[in-house]
């Protein structure tokens, strides 16, 4: 285990951390919120001592670095980088309590959006900005801005290791050969697409620093929203931009690739993001039929039903409706989406269109199998046969989801909620979607929440952002000893 | 650059690591995924799993916008049909095949006309040659050759008995009675870019630049009895051997070879009709010694195992054999030799990536481009060879007033038929030759990059 060489991987993500406070400082001097411009310099004061520390033990690391240091290097990062990310709230006094912070920030950089706050208007503006943009940092990832930026890395290939634990979905690989330009490609789409955003938010009249926010809610798949009812109170011009937005930023950041290198017919073949097409507009027309009494008008109906099936299946979490008051059925489909996610390689999390896509093309196989038994099968994706490595990752995935799944339920049963809310809780959060049903549905908030459910969540936060191995990692003892 | 390498073998990844170190753009073909797999792992590279030959997988390489083509598989025809498809797709790259079946040796000259090829490297046979010229020259563990041959970088080991053990190097000049510059030095598997006051000690393997009209001098200065060798034992019958015998046997040598594999002897003897072809275990030290060990001039150890030559050559210096060449085809290996008596060390890998690299920055830079590069040292420093024209920089500027980047260190200058080893009042002129030692990793691609 090359324990240094992961202490500088963290010292430099804490360093970038410290870096993207100081626009947050900037708007709250601005708007003279002396609280909030303390609590952030504290806050800077303790990050960098901390992360100059750390450099100062371990810049003089060895070069050895496999898989496994990988996997703890980003588990560890997103741990340390919540830790940290969490103190301004708490010197603020914004939110006193740091069990709170810690589960509002990792719902913040792992794009959840489940908060603990009932009244976000009242936050200090510098720290509404501060929530909204770990969505942003959170989405892309912050080790893949540490590859974009760090020049040292040419020399070695061992930053694949971060890049495929960070990265989600199956199978991730390089647009480039330069990590480096992976990674500055990656942040060019991300931010050009976030920028339009913007642009657009402004064009309908809202405030710039709200529709920065929103803009960094839906660029990440987050949904911190900046007013307390979300964005059932904006404009349908705004709704409906978002819904675009969130669409958007739910499909695979290699197929924007692609359209830049002018290859139209790959992108228009590519099995993963027809599926997701599919799915979408399925779910779209199904719920907008179900709830078309509720509305009465057909513009309201499909507004409403496509905002929350984009909201959901991107893993976004923004609402437009009080969709826990929905028909059986529609809360149902919307339930079946949070599972599904977004395309592999997007902001999103969920298990991913890609991962379900290559399970029933297993299960098809399997099927095939029983019937002709010696029949040679290979499963394909976009005409190229998936390794058989590939598939049994898919499927160990599966199980460690459903492990995951079933242990987070039993121990938030314990509080002793509805079984909705904690199975909604548990998949809204392993998801990162943030609203889930009843207790936790659109309209409230996680704060009634013991300590240690608090904890089990956001520990799902990271494993479902994370696609549970890195977190699984830090839990087995063969991950720390000496080899 | 964007340059495409077929195939991960020993070569390939090799030129991945230096290519890569470079800056380029690399993509890595390999029909092996776990090949693939650990390539990508080990450098920033892309890879790619398919027949490098094939025209899907030249294009999922994006062929198109590739400058240059490395074609290092296992097999002499895939390389060749990979370098053929691979031009037939985009006119304008560059194409490198490594061909070395002996069988096709003598035709290769030919087939640069016939198929559209840069460069071909035979990493074995230039093995073979590099050991014919250090059997000629003997007294040098290694002997890199610059300025047309004016211009020497040997290396040197210094032993108990050496005259250099214990001397400061500003003194080493009036010892040696003729201008020489050590200009790198390997201690315990380290290289030391070493000063003035620098004091060498028993175990040193040190590099010293010198003009070719005083390496005799040197020689003889230091008490390195040289003399002619007339017969050589080869450990082991592969494809180094095979060239290596036959280049022997035309300077008059001697030649015993043994190989363990009695096919292979049979083929051998056909081949090379003026060497002893012996059918025995090298590895065996009473086989070593009915051979004649202790009688020969020079012993060559090319079995496809490092530890096995290791073995042998060390016997081979217990036995006080003069000369020992030994091959290590793991470069990592080098820095364990350290301190054992092995002779001079052969690398076919890093001497045929070192080709391939030349041939690389030459492309990048057709200006000002290094002539040659050798890397010594174990690979921690590099020995570049520049032309000087007018567009140098500093011409005409006495050494002492001109300022260059740190690690980098001029060693010689050549004029006309006239070399020196500079001191602070050398200048150059626009043709003129210098060779340039640098370390630390810098890579040096024209000559105004030694300049700060």
């Amino acid at each position: 285990m090359n324990y240094k060489m992961i202490g500088r991987f963290l010292s430099q993500i804490l360093m970038i951390e410290s870096v993207f406070m100081l626009p947050a400082l900037i708007i709250s001097l601005c708007y003279g919120e002396m609280v909030a411009v303390n609590s952030f310099l504290l806050t800077l004061a303790i990050g960098l001592a901390f992360a100059g520390a750390l450099y100062g033990i371990c810049h003089r690391a060895g070069r050895i670095f496999g898989a496994r240091e990988g996997l703890v290097c980003v588990g560890l990062s997103w741990i340390f980088m919540s830790l940290l990310g969490a103190l301004p709230f708490v010197f603020s006094g914004a939110i006193p309590r740091y069990m709170d912070a810690f589960f509002e920030t990792v719902s913040g950089f792992t794009t959840t959006g489940a908060s603990i706050l009932s009244d976000v208007e009242s936050l200090p503006r510098g720290l509404l900005y501060w929530r909204s943009f770990t969505h942003w940092v959170g989405g892309m990832g912050v080790l893949v801005f540490l590859l974009a930026i760090s020049s040292g890395s040419g020399k070695e290939g061992f930053t694949m290791h971060l890049l495929r634990a960070e990265s989600p979905g199956p199978d991730v690989g390089k647009l480039v050969p330069k990590m480096r330009q992976t990674a500055l490609i990656l942040y060019v789409i991300y931010i050009v697409l976030t920028v339009i955003n913007v642009i657009f938010l402004l064009l309908g009249g809202m405030p710039a620093l709200d529709a920065v926010c929103t803009a960094f809610g839906t660029a990440g798949t987050g949904g911190f929203g900046v007013y307390n009812d979300s964005l059932t109170s904006c404009s349908p011009y705004i709704q409906n931009v978002t819904t675009v937005f969130m669409f958007l930023f739910g499909v695979n950041f290699s197929c924007y690739y692609l359209l830049l290198l002018k290859q139209f017919r790959a992108v228009f073949k590519d099995e993963e993001l027809r599926l997701y097409f599919a799915i979408v507009i399925a779910a779209i027309v199904a719920i907008a039929i179900n709830i078309y009494d509720l509305y009465g008008n057909l513009s309201d109906t499909i507004r409403h039903s496509a905002f929350q099936v984009s909201s959901i299946m991107t893993t976004t979490g923004y609402t437009t409706a009080d969709y826990d008051k929905w028909p059986a059925f529609s809360k149902g489909i919307l339930m079946m989406l949070m599972i599904v996610g977004a395309c592999a390689g997007s902001t999103g999390g969920g298990i991913k269109v890609a991962r379900v896509m290559l399970l029933f093309k297993s299960l098809k196989r399997s099927v095939g199998q029983i019937l002709s038994p010696k029949k040679v099968q290979v499963v394909r994706n976009n005409d190229r046969p998936v390794s058989e490595g590939v598939l049994s990752n898919t499927n160990a995935y599966l199980a460690a989801y459903l492990l995951i799944v079933v242990i987070s339920y039993l121990l938030i049963s314990l509080d002793g909620q509805s079984i909705g809310t904690n199975l909604s809780a548990v998949l809204c959060c392993f998801n990162n979607i943030g609203p889930g049903m009843e207790a936790v549905g659109p309209t409230c908030n996680f704060g009634f929440m013991s300590d240690l459910s608090k904890l089990v969540l956001s520990v799902d936060m990271l494993a479902g952002r994370l696609e549970i191995f890195p977190i699984l990692v830090l839990l087995s003892r063969r991950a720390w000893k000496r080899k | 650059m964007d340059i495409i390498i077929a195939g991960g073998g020993k070569v390939g990844m090799t030129m991945a690591r230096q290519l890569a170190a470079a800056g380029h753009n690399l993509t890595i073909v390999d029909q092996n995924p776990q090949v693939v797999d650990e390539a990508v792992q080990r450098y920033d590279a892309l890879g790619i799993c398919g027949n490098c030959a094939s025209r899907e997988v030249l294009d999922r390489a994006a062929i198109a916008e590739a400058e240059l083509v490395i074609a290092a598989t296992n097999a002499d025809e895939v390389n060749l049909l990979c370098c053929l498809t691979a031009h037939g797709m985009n006119p304008n790259v560059h194409t490198i095949a490594r061909i070395r079946n002996p069988e096709y040796a003598d035709q290769v000259m030919t087939m640069h006309d016939t198929f559209p090829l840069s460069l071909t490297v035979n990493p074995e046979k230039q093995a073979a040659m590099e050991i014919e010229r250090l059997l000629k020259f003997p007294g040098f563990l290694r002997r890199d050759s610059f300025a047309k041959g004016r211009t020497q970088i040997v290396e040197l080991r210094v032993d108990n008995q050496s005259k250099l053990a214990g001397v400061a190097l500003m003194e080493l000049s009036n010892i040696v009675k003729c201008r020489v510059l050590v200009c790198a030095v390997v201690r315990s598997g380290e290289a030391i870019a070493p000063s003035g006051t620098f004091v060498l000690k028993e175990g040193d393997r040190i590099f010293v630049t010198a003009p070719t009209d005083d390496l005799a001098s040197l020689l003889k200065n230091l008490g390195i009895i040289t003399r002619r060798v007339r017969s050589v034992l080869i450990c082991g019958g592969g494809r180094v051997s095979y060239y290596l015998a036959k280049l022997l046997a035309k300077n008059k040598m001697t030649v015993t070879l043994l190989e363990k594999n009695a096919a292979r002897c049979q083929e051998l003897a056909e081949l090379l009709p003026h060497a002893n072809i012996i059918n025995g275990d090298c590895s065996n030290h009473h086989t070593l010694e009915e051979q004649g060990l202790g009688d020969c001039d020079a012993v060559v150890t090319l079995t496809g195992l490092d530890e096995t030559n290791m073995v042998i050559s060390l016997y081979a210096e217990s036995r006080g054999v003069p000369q020992i060449i030994t091959k290590l085809s793991r470069p990592e290996n080098a820095a364990l030799a350290d301190n054992m008596a092995l002779g001079s060390l052969i690398n076919p890998r890093e001497l045929c990536s070192n080709t391939i690299v030349r041939y690389v920055r030459a492309m990048e830079n057709q200006v000002g481009a290094a002539v040659s590069v050798h890397s010594i040292a174990e690979g921690h420093a590099e020995a570049v060879e520049f032309m000087v024209d007018d567009t140098t920089r500093n011409l005409g500027v006495p050494l002492k007033s001109m300022k260059l980047k740190p690690n980098v260190l001029l060693v010689s200058i050549t004029h006309g038929a006239q070399t020196q080893i500079p001191n602070g009042d050398s200048y150059f002129e626009a043709g003129d030759t210098v060779v340039v030692v640098t370390s630390g990793g810098r890579v040096l691609n024209q000559i105004n990059d030694i300049f700060a």
